[in-house]
């Protein structure tokens, strides 16, 4: 079989995929290969996956054709992701495939269980293509701390493509993927979404089922995706969302159809803009991101959005609060890992993975818990209060991702702060639980930049309607890196 | 020479008899079964498995609490405990720190002494070490099975309170289904914490000493009583004795020092993330009361009451509540048949009735023939007298020549002649007539 020219992987999203294989134009297999050779091919330069499954994905291919050829179009809207490939961030459990979450504590574990979503996506007919790089233990906002060696950015190799969820990110910027799935706890979606020119989603905190995901921080874990386009996004949280019996922490909140509203427009809708999410303004590092922010604003303004200016009084202490609660269930979580029943033991954990022991033991330790976590909880209460009261206001916030575009790998590898620092525009929404949809707004000195969109609680139809409305206006996504 | 009066407290461990475990849907029937059969992601501490709490586990705590006459919390959490130990699969334990579901209730001994409960809380059971040689083997069977703890507060003066409670509260969770508390098996783990005041002290000693791995009301006794000896042989020498967490030694009836103060754990407790806060509704309270049947000392009042037992036979019958309901089935029964109740709890009581052997048909049957009046005909009675007395003409010479004391024999005899029980004294008083 010969591989029809009409594919063009750069260009392709999964709408239009969906589309060329129930068409026929392509199959399934052919697809997948030739994304496995794109990956075969650069992957080495990028260390976007931990480990490829090349025979489990080809497997899957050709069962997906089959049902192409077996089913009914009606019997195929069963499976709305029939013969798409997409990567999993290697923090989700895969049964029979290793899953390492960037750490050598677990390099030999082979789950014995699929996580929750992943089971979805099969079920959804996705071909799971491999298994990404990642921060070890989703720690991290480079992608440097994983134990698997960093990933390089595609838009510049010179360059961080941001994480924790980096493999992930790189793997759609670079189309290895479709789409990939990413967790995010303090910004480990949108920050690399933003520095590869890729749609990141961060759902609402218990929108997507934790169930078989490694946990960092359970408490704001959220389980979201990379793709090409906003209508990709959508698609892809419609297989992924809805309660789950297996995360008590999943409402029973019906799941929407996420396409419904995306060509609505913007038309009417107030937009607010934080005042406290600019410091340092004056630092010329950021004077690109925040040219590129007004740019951006102007063309949702253009499009017939109001801005309104609003106050998140309490987000200066977000980064401090997240580095309390954060490492505090870190400590926890972390404790399984002890080389008893599986994995290697707690030698084998990075300087990164021990710090944050340290910090979350300390923290919980009895006559300091009042002081630190009792204390940051009642900030994080304040910090939620703040995103409610401004929903009174305006239906959706917009903000920078980062403060400053990506940098150079090992730039900011012996300044821990520093590094925790570039979440200081993320964190907010994971400490509060409200969705963020991050999505590209263009480039400055040729490396991309992003805004998010933050709704309230269980708004992602409304943040897909925005982002679809800026997308189509722009088209960044269209752009791709030349490699 | 004993100046010391004890002081001692209670930490009781029941585990619920649940399908399933405290949060997945493994079988909580772990008892015997072969090791690590009863296991998934969820109990075995699997990376990314979270748990899902049992609403049964959780009713059924809230109704030992109601029990035990506590204060139920319309808002409560779980916490994580967290400690390392190789039977502890995820590092931690999932417990209730400072919201547990039950605080405040108490239960009231024999004698009057009322024993406070300061809370009843829910958590998970560990899973079991098997040591063979040099390698230690993990059974997680055991991992995740629904515990309820029970604390009280340091009421108890002697060794017979604590056996007492420990007697009450099995009971109790018996009455109310949730747990076999069958202390062979390990449904209920028994932690005493003694320490001595002096005579003339006021308030709680300085020191506190912890006793674990008990599992029988009658060690318990031997751990009190060996403490007591113990801990006054130290203040006798003008000492105190370590705050620790000592082990009963079954073996040697001794304790054993575990750990002492400055080696305590600091189980740095938080919220558990993975399960949110529990709210609840009074009527959602009221419901699950309106669930519970009749406790141990309610039915106990009303026997004797009801039934005009003494309170000995109201504590007999009331021990267990398949006894007790075999009783008033047999009293509802036995009305037709004029027995009476008090004929009924005797007849269980004196002849040791298994009730499960015995069928309630059976016993009332039994019961009306052994006590059956049988109506004598007077005319075949005097016929009977006068056979017996015409075959025993040397004592009817005997009794005239004034050895009244042959009217007995007179008397077996006619009865002899009876297949039936009759009543002796109208014999006998048939038989003087006729010999006079």
């Amino acid at each position: 079989m010969t591989r029809k020219k009409i594919m063009d992987i750069k260009s392709l999203t999964i709408a239009q995929a969906k589309k060329d294989l129930q068409e026929k134009k392509y199959s399934s297999v052919e697809l997948t290969t030739a994304y496995l050779d794109r990956i075969e091919k650069l992957n080495p330069t990028l260390n976007a996956f931990i480990t490829v499954s090349k025979a489990e994905a080809l497997e899957q291919a050709k069962k997906a054709d089959e049902q192409f050829s077996n089913l009914t179009i009606e019997q195929l809207s069963n499976y709305p992701l029939l013969g798409i490939p997409i990567a999993l961030k290697d923090i989700y459990s895969t049964i029979g495939i290793r899953t390492t979450a960037g750490s050598t504590v677990l390099e030999n574990y082979v789950p014995p269980f699929d996580a929750t979503v992943v089971k979805k996506l099969k079920d959804a007919g996705t071909i799971i293509i491999g298994k990404t790089n990642l921060d070890a233990w989703a720690h991290g906002s480079s992608g440097e701390n994983s134990e698997f060696g960093p990933t390089k950015n595609p838009w510049n190799t010179a360059y961080v493509p941001g994480g924790s969820s980096s493999g992930s990110a790189v793997a759609v910027a670079a189309d290895f993927a479709l789409a990939a799935s990413g967790t995010d706890t303090g910004g480990s979606i949108r920050l690399p979404a933003s520095f590869t020119n890729t749609v990141g989603l961060k759902p609402t905190y218990g929108r997507v089922s934790r169930a078989g995901i490694i946990s960092m921080s359970s408490s704001m874990d959220t389980i979201g995706h990379f793709t090409k386009t906003v209508e990709d996004s959508a698609l892809y949280l419609s297989v992924s969302a809805g309660q789950d019996p297996m995360d008590a922490t999943t409402p029973d909140q019906p799941v929407p159809d996420y396409l419904k509203n995306l060509t609505k427009g913007v038309k009417g809708l107030k937009i607010g803009i934080p005042l406290e999410f600019n410091p340092f303004e004056d630092e010329p590092t950021r004077q690109a991101n925040k040219m590129k922010m007004k740019e951006a604003l102007n063309v949702l303004s253009k499009l017939g959005a109001e801005m309104v200016e609003i106050s998140l009084p309490h987000t200066e202490y977000a980064i401090a609060v997240y580095y309390i609660i954060q490492p505090s269930e870190v400590s926890s979580n972390l404790a399984r890992f002890d080389g008893i029943r599986f994995g290697n033991d707690r030698s084998s954990f990075g300087e990164e993975a021990k710090r944050r022991i340290m910090l979350g033991t300390y923290t919980l330790s009895a006559g300091y818990y009042d002081a630190y976590y009792k204390k940051a909880m009642k900030v994080r209460t304040l910090i939620k209060k703040d995103f409610d009261e401004a929903f009174k206001k305006v239906d959706a916030i917009i903000a920078p991702v980062s403060p400053t575009p990506p940098w150079k790998l090992g730039e900011k590898n012996d300044d821990p702060l520093a590094m925790y620092l570039s979440d200081i525009y993320t964190v907010t929404a994971n400490l509060s639980g409200n969705p963020g949809l991050a999505v590209p707004i263009g480039f400055a000195n040729e490396l991309p930049v992003g805004m998010q969109i933050i709704g309230p609680h269980f708004s992602e139809e409304l943040l897909f309607q925005i982002g679809h409305a800026y997308e189509q206006e722009t088209k960044w996504f269209e752009k791709r890196p030349n490699i | 020479m004993n100046t010391y009066s004890p002081v001692m407290g209670l930490e009781v461990h029941v585990e619920l008899k649940t399908k399933s475990k405290m949060f997945c849907s493994c079988s909580a029937d772990y008892f015997g079964k072969k090791p690590n059969t009863h296991t998934c992601p969820v109990c075995l501490g699997l990376p990314g498995a979270l748990p899902v709490p049992n609403k049964t586990a959780i009713e059924w705590c809230i109704k030992i609490g109601l029990a035990l006459g506590c204060e139920i919390q319309l808002f409560s959490k779980f916490d994580r405990k967290n400690y390392f130990y190789p039977d502890l699969a995820k590092g931690y334990q999932i417990s209730q720190y400072d919201q547990p579901f039950a605080l405040k209730g108490s239960i009231v001994l024999s004698d009057g002494k009322k024993i406070g409960i300061t809370r009843v809380h829910m958590e998970e059971d560990t899973g079991k070490l098997t040591h063979a040689g040099d390698s230690t083997m993990i059974d997680f069977n055991r991992s995740g099975v629904p515990l309820v703890e029970i604390v009280t507060e340091p009421d108890f003066e002697n060794a017979a309170q604590v056996v007492e409670y420990l007697k009450k509260l099995q009971q109790i969770v018996r009455y109310l289904d949730v747990s076999n508390a069958d202390m062979e098996k390990g449904d209920m783990r028994l932690e005493p914490n003694i320490s001595l005041r002096k005579n003339d002290q006021t308030g709680l000693p300085n020191y506190k000493v912890e006793v674990k791995n008990i599992n029988s009301f009658k060690f318990v006794d031997r751990a009190i009583e060996f403490e007591i000896k113990r801990q006054t042989e130290i203040l006798d020498k003008g000492e105190t004795p370590p705050q620790e967490t000592r082990g009963f030694n079954e073996a040697k009836q001794n304790t054993v020092s575990q750990r002492i103060k400055e080696e305590a754990n600091d189980y740095r407790y938080f919220p558990e993330p993975d399960i949110p806060p529990l709210r609840f509704t009074e009527s959602q309270i009221l419901d699950i009361r309106s669930q519970m049947l009749e406790m141990p000392d309610e039915k106990y009042e009303r026997f004797q009451k009801e039934f005009g037992l003494s309170e000995y036979d109201a504590k007999i019958l009331t021990r267990d509540r398949a006894l007790a309901n075999y009783f008033e089935e047999a009293v509802k029964l036995g009305q037709k048949d004029n027995i009476s109740s008090k004929q009924i709890a005797n007849d269980i009581i004196n002849k040791k009735i298994d009730i499960n052997s015995t069928p309630l048909k059976e016993l009332i049957e039994q019961i009306a023939i052994r006590s059956q009046v049988v109506t004598i005909d007077e005319s075949h009675l005097k016929e009977t007298i006068l056979l017996v007395l015409s075959e025993n003409e040397k004592a009817v010479t005997d009794y005239k020549a004034g050895k009244t004391n042959v009217l007995m024999f007179l008397v077996g005899q006619v009865m002899r002649k009876y297949t039936s029980k009759i009543d002796a004294k109208i014999v006998m008083e048939m038989a003087q007539n006729m010999l006079q």
